[in-house]
């Protein structure tokens, strides 16, 4: 994509974007199918079971079939729902989701759009699924998706802060915003890379991630034994898929930025092994940190309600402004450092 | 400048295509799926139970607390970006500056925390 930046747009041009945003889009859910296969299967493991092993070889068409399963099933709106604002609901909840990824870059000749505002861009778009999630538990006009709806409002929005305020500091070590930017900033040996330095700044980022992602331990809006499934009770079909699509995107999305910002991006762990193309790197960490995600899951329970805000208010935020004065105090005290 | 324009292109187009994808998904399944509504299968779930009252009712304002706090460190973050990316240009002096601006705002946060808003209580 690189070489079609600096020349003026042409039709051509144009075409060639297109057909790379449908090349994303396939692939994210090629992503999304085998990331819920490998999920079942790691998490059953685990458990000692042996997941998902009936359909197709080694149950590998598994999601494929659930996929078809939910566009062939019947798409039920209860008559209370407000209907137009319960439709827009997953919609509204998946565009972002995936306009995200228009400006990851995985490696330094794969990247779609190069924006300097980089990692705000994130921030400003992850912010508008919240908003699709109250709507959605709104519109349902059912108690538990209310409930769903609005716990998880309060747990993105608190969660939102630790997660950008923990980033500072790899920003201000980087001058820039721009995750090229950020990714170069990041020494070449894997010591070097900002997940040492900027440690509390990593942890900060991981907590508050897997919370915005609404995954366990940090998935009370979801809470089945209280919530039965939160803010999507009532949805059914492919509606409901968006919102399971959605969120799955945002892993891939999170788990491509704790690559770039925190573990080198495509950078190999040491220089000598750069003759291994720097995108395989890229999917390398990429991958451990989807598997970490899972392992997650499998392992830990699940936080009381309490005790998650309260962790994201007086442990997190005072955390990561701690980090981003100990950055800055480094900074001044020794220069220029990375 | 053509790089700013072409990076803004292609937003726009996975924009468009994040609008489009799930319109045709629907439409889509529209044509694929049964549908054979009945009034049993439009009430609203409520564990078996026949549903009681609305559920578009008021709810905490402990909701609204936590997003007053929101909006306080969400405004924040928007001056610490700008400053954190100038900040190597900026030294010392603009160190003491945000030292103050943060403590500010962390006063605000032991104020509620002692105030017991971060006390989550209620369903």
């Amino acid at each position: 994509m690189q070489r079609f930046w600096d020349q003026p747009l042409t039709w051509g041009h144009g075409a060639i974007f297109i057909a790379g945003a449908i090349g994303v889009l396939a692939f994210v859910l090629l992503f999304v199918t085998y990331a819920i296969y490998f999920e079942r299967k790691v998490i059953g493991w685990m458990q000692f079971r042996k997941g998902p092993n009936r359909t197709g070889p080694l149950g590998l068409l598994q999601s494929v079939a659930d996929v078809a399963k939910l566009l062939l099933k019947e798409d039920t709106i209860p008559k209370k729902a407000d209907k137009g604002l319960f439709v827009l609901a997953p919609v509204l909840a998946f565009v972002p989701s995936f306009v995200v990824l228009a400006f990851i870059p995985y490696s330094q000749n794969l990247q779609f759009a190069d924006l300097n505002i980089g990692f705000l861009y994130y921030i400003a778009l992850s912010g508008i699924t919240t908003i699709a999630i109250v709507i959605g538990g709104w519109a349902s006009n059912n108690k538990y998706a209310l409930l769903g709806g609005m716990r998880s409002a309060a747990q993105m929005i608190s969660y939102e802060v630790p997660l950008v305020i923990s980033v500072v500091g790899c920003v201000m070590w980087a001058n820039s915003l721009n995750l090229r930017d950020i990714v170069a900033s990041q020494g070449s040996y894997f010591w070097h890379w900002n997940f040492l330095p900027q440690i509390v700044g990593f942890a900060v980022f991981v907590v508050a991630a897997i919370s915005e992602l609404n995954r366990t331990p940090f998935d009370l809006p979801e809470a089945e034994s209280e919530l039965v499934a939160g803010y999507h009770v009532e949805y059914s079909g492919f509606r409901f898929a968006f919102f399971m699509l959605s969120e799955y995107v945002y892993v891939y999305a999170i788990a491509c930025l704790t690559t770039l910002l925190f573990l080198g991006g495509w950078n190999p762990p040491i220089p000598q092994l750069d003759f291994i193309p720097g995108i395989i790197w890229f999917f390398l960490k990429f991958a451990v940190i989807v598997f970490c995600l899972f392992w997650i899951r499998a392992t830990f329970p699940r936080l009381r309600v309490d005790q998650l805000m309260g962790l994201a208010w007086k442990v997190l935020l005072p955390l990561a402004i701690l980090n981003i004065f100990i950055t800055a105090a480094y900074i001044e005290l020794w220069g220029m450092g990375g | 400048m053509e790089k700013y324009i072409n990076s803004y292109v292609i937003v726009t187009i996975f924009l468009i295509l994040g609008i489009a994808f799930p319109i045709v998904i629907l439409w889509l399944g529209k044509q694929l799926r049964p549908s054979k509504p009945n009034p049993d299968k439009e009430t609203t779930y409520e564990s078996g139970n026949d549903p009681v009252g609305d559920s578009q009712i008021r709810f905490n304002v402990r909701y609204y607390l936590y997003a007053l706090m929101f909006v306080v460190f969400d405004v924040e973050t928007v001056f610490l970006y700008p400053w954190a990316v100038a900040y190597r240009q900026l030294g010392l002096f603009a160190l003491v500056e945000m030292v103050i601006f943060v403590g500010l705002l962390l006063v605000g946060l032991a104020y509620a925390w002692k105030k017991k808003v971060l006390q989550w209580n209620s369903i």
